[in-house]
């Protein structure tokens, strides 16, 4: 299979200009989004690296799209800043185009929201091979057409990023985690459908089937101790209380335990689709960010069942006629893919 | 049959305004300097007939305009000469409000603060307050990607906007977005908020909802200049809090506010206001460092709020701000760029250089946590060159915020009034992209023609003139 490489800007312009066909792959942690199709040359952007510009203060940075993730978070760590949206797969090596292309959110995306929320601006190469810069480096703006949130799940459909711009914030001193099983699903969706309407400003809420929450707190250490007796006492249960709770995050956000299965997917999900999604054959799951965000480990059958009952999805590992499911609403995507990228040089039609 | 014979097919008489008197409102927003006269103003009560009147847009080749309240500072409601007006406000039904999926699904004419009003009972609100909210509706906000004072922590209506549903310039109806906080595929809703109306109408906006903070503690600093009590902002950041608001008035405006609405607060060179929420607990472990921060900045008079009462009082100074620096001059320009926070000091310094310069005095209201700049240039328009003046230094200061880094606008959108200033920000290959992508979706150029992209070839069109509803915007 072909494959280039390109690490700077000109030489992304130049590989856009001269190929047909291409797909965009940063650390290839999500195989099934960065894996050329038939006609397709691999554009290998894990050369456009590094840290542009960051500055602490601002709670702001600008890094080239081929930047790992995990070299991003270590920079912002040591000024005690991170990612809030708590991007996964980290540790497999994603990069922050790729986190975008995906538009992938961890679970502590429950305190201040999504990747969405935190995009401040873009850098991309068009279908054309020109450079185009939407959005800003500052927190706030309100100039242009934003194209740095088009990007957020666009798997590399309108361009070819190369730079980034985010929002980030102060990490919290301390964590805690509370552990709660509860007898039925039924009364564990209950107890999250009420956490989830309390100004409890919780880290992350997360629900693993068939009845256990996990709910993280961040804060001052001195307040943390407070806020989790308040907890058990609306869950009327003393739960399992995690004071060093760091690395069982990191699992769950790199989805270790989605680890044996052939096939990964995420799934947007709602309280109210719960009981529904429950009844699919899936493997392995956890239901993020109060019941949102799904993230499960299926085999071929798992997924016949998701088409079939038309759940949009996303695959990110394993084998798919479509790794997206339902496709962009044509009146609106064809337009707009048709002006960045009209040649169809990209994925997505 | 013609244009006008086909849209009364659609309308009633009562919802088609073709009259002189009738149209005279719709001819400007909040943005008076500028009139233009529509040919006609439809009043929509479904989104049905939002679809017809655009359809019907499309086939005759007619530029439409999609307004709600009309606030918009930068022209953004401005009708296009011999077009169609679709006045939006009838289109102001929560159609569902649902606690437990903390969602609220509302038509475009729905006014801001009346979705958190309703939210309330159920101890839920809609964050994105921009100073408008008592009159602005949502389908202006989304158009403009409004803001307001606690975007550093909530961002702003773009986050908050999980689905849309939209009829594009050529009359076809599509559903952006979806029910839950996550989505798959491109974030199409996310990239239609702060469109300005270019590529279609919202017809139903889909909310997300947060719950109300349970616990505010609202501090107020005096400070002998700009600069220390911006140096405060900056070490709030560094010291790992992460306040819900940060605003910073100056002499100018703290003396307005006094005049007008007697909020208490002392005549000094600079204030402070620095508002922390969450749970209780957590507010309460912050307020310590807090006090700690403001003591080591230099700060000359603290006040906390000990009360409701007394948060509200020191709200109030600041929301006031912009309606009784009127009563300092005839007329004034409201601008809105953005500085990178750590450039404040910079800005500030550069744009009292400006107004000594220009002769012209400039109060400054700010949201300072988000760099957000609120200069308002003073002038009196009955003395000749007087506004041009004005509208040039106006003019220098947004030139300003790019040079160092930031944004022509935090809040207010770019609209007529500043798309000359577009080609400081972008690129042409930057602008370019953004045409190529109007000209897609909307090949005859019809929605919201001759707002946001400079027009090839022509001068920068400069400033905003004061406005009616200024004391709406801080």
């Amino acid at each position: 299979m072909p494959e280039v490489f390109a690490s700077s800007l000109e030489e992304v312009q130049e590989t856009v200009r001269a190929h047909p066909r291409l797909r965009p792959k940063g650390g290839g942690s999500k195989p099934a989004l960065s894996s050329p199709q038939e006609g397709e040359t691999l554009l290998n952007l894990s050369g456009l690296r590094g840290i542009l510009e960051y500055a602490p203060e601002e709670f702001v940075f600008t890094a080239y799209a081929g930047t790992p993730l995990k070299e991003i978070e270590e920079t912002l760590r040591t000024h005690g800043q991170y990612l809030p949206f708590h991007p996964p797969l980290v540790e497999q090596g994603a990069t922050l185009g790729g986190t975008v292309a995906a538009g992938l959110s961890g679970p502590m995306r429950e305190r201040f929201g999504g990747l969405r929320d935190f995009i401040l601006g873009v850098r991309f190469v068009d279908g054309e091979g020109r450079a185009v810069r939407g959005g800003g480096k500052v927190v706030k703006n309100a100039a242009g057409f934003p194209f740095h949130r088009l990007m957020v799940g666009s798997l590399g459909a309108l361009g070819v990023m190369v730079e980034l711009s985010f929002k980030v914030f102060p990490y919290p001193r301390a964590t805690r985690t509370l552990r709660v099983g509860l007898a039925k699903r039924a009364e564990a969706l209950a107890a999250l459908e009420h956490l989830r309407t309390l100004p409890l400003d919780l880290l992350a809420l997360d629900l693993v089937p068939p009845a256990t929450l996990e709910i993280r707190l961040g804060g001052f250490p001195e307040s943390l101790e407070k806020r989790v007796q308040r907890l058990q006492s609306l869950l009327q249960r003393e739960g399992e209380v995690l004071r060093e709770d760091e690395a069982h995050w990191e699992g769950v956000r790199n989805l270790a335990f989605l680890k044996e299965s052939p096939i990964w997917v995420k799934v947007p999900s709602r309280l109210d689709l719960i009981p529904m999604l429950e009844g699919l054959p899936l493997g392995p799951r956890r239901y993020l960010a109060g019941g949102e965000l799904l993230y499960a480990g299926l085999d071929p059958e798992g997924l016949r069942a998701l088409r079939e009952r038309a759940i949009p999805h996303l695959v990110l590992k394993g084998e798919a006629q479509q790794a997206l499911y339902p496709p962009p609403p044509e009146a609106f995507f064809a337009p707009i893919k048709r002006a960045l990228d009209p040649k169809g040089r990209f994925p997505l039609g | 049959m013609g244009f006008l014979e086909e849209l009364r097919t659609l309308f009633p008489p009562g919802r088609l305004l073709t009259k002189e008197a009738e149209l005279a409102p719709y001819e400007s927003d909040a943005l008076t300097a500028y009139r233009k006269r529509p040919l006609a103003v439809a009043l929509p009560e479904r989104k049905e007939e939002v679809v017809e009147a655009v359809r019907l847009c499309y086939r005759h080749g007619v530029p439409f305009v999609a307004r709600g309240s009309g606030t918009s500072l930068s022209g953004g409601s401005l009708p296009v000469e011999g077009g169609l007006v679709l006045a939006l406000n009838r289109m102001n039904r929560i159609l569902r409000l649902d606690p437990k999926a903390r969602m609220a699904v509302v038509e475009p004419g729905v006014v801001n603060l009346e979705v958190s009003r309703r939210a309330a009972p159920f101890g839920l609100y809609y964050a994105p307050d921009p100073s408008s909210q008592p009159i602005s509706t949502l389908g202006g906000n989304v158009a403009f990607n409004s803001g307001g004072a606690h975007c550093l922590k909530y961002g702003m209506t773009a986050g908050h906007v999980l689905a849309l549903e939209v009829v594009t310039p050529k009359g076809e109806v599509v559903r952006l977005g979806g029910e839950s906080l996550e989505g798959v595929g491109p974030d199409l809703h996310g990239f239609f908020v702060g469109t300005e109306g270019l590529l279609g109408v919202a017809l139903e906006i889909t909310l997300r909802l947060l719950p109300k903070p349970e616990a505010y503690h609202t501090l107020l600093a005096a400070y002998g200049s700009l600069e220390a009590a911006g140096n405060a902002v900056s070490q709030v950041i560094r010291s790992g809090l992460l306040p819900g608001a940060m605003e910073i008035m100056d002499r100018l405006a703290i003396e307005a506010a006094e005049a007008a609405v007697k909020a208490g607060y002392p005549q000094v060179e600079a204030l402070l206001i620095v508002e922390l929420e969450g749970p209780k607990e957590e507010v309460e472990e912050e307020a310590k460092l807090l006090a700690q921060v403001i003591q080591e900045s230099g700060a000359t008079e603290v006040r906390i709020a000990q009360s409701e009462a007394e948060r509200q009082a020191i709200w109030k100074g600041r929301k006031a701000a912009f309606s009784a620096v009127g009563r300092l001059s005839p007329d004034y320009l409201v601008q809105d760029g953005v500085v990178p926070r750590s450039r404040l000091g910079e800005a500030l310094r550069e744009i009292r250089r400006l107004s000594q310069a220009y002769g012209l005095r400039v109060a400054n209201v700010f949201h300072a946590g988000d760099g957000n700049l609120h200069p308002l240039v003073l002038y009196d328009g009955k003395k000749p060159g007087e506004l041009e003046r004005a509208e040039e230094l106006a003019g220098e200061i947004l030139k300003l915020c790019v040079r160092l880094g930031g944004s022509l606008t935090g809040e207010h959108g770019i609209g007529v009034e500043k798309k000359g200033y577009m080609p400081k920000m972008f690129a042409p290959e930057d602008l370019l992209a953004m045409e190529r992508v109007k000209e897609a979706l909307d090949p005859k150029g019809l929605a919201n023609r001759g707002k946001v992209l400079p027009d090839h070839g022509q001068s920068p069109h400069q400033g905003g003139l004061k406005t009616d509803l200024g004391e709406l915007y801080a």
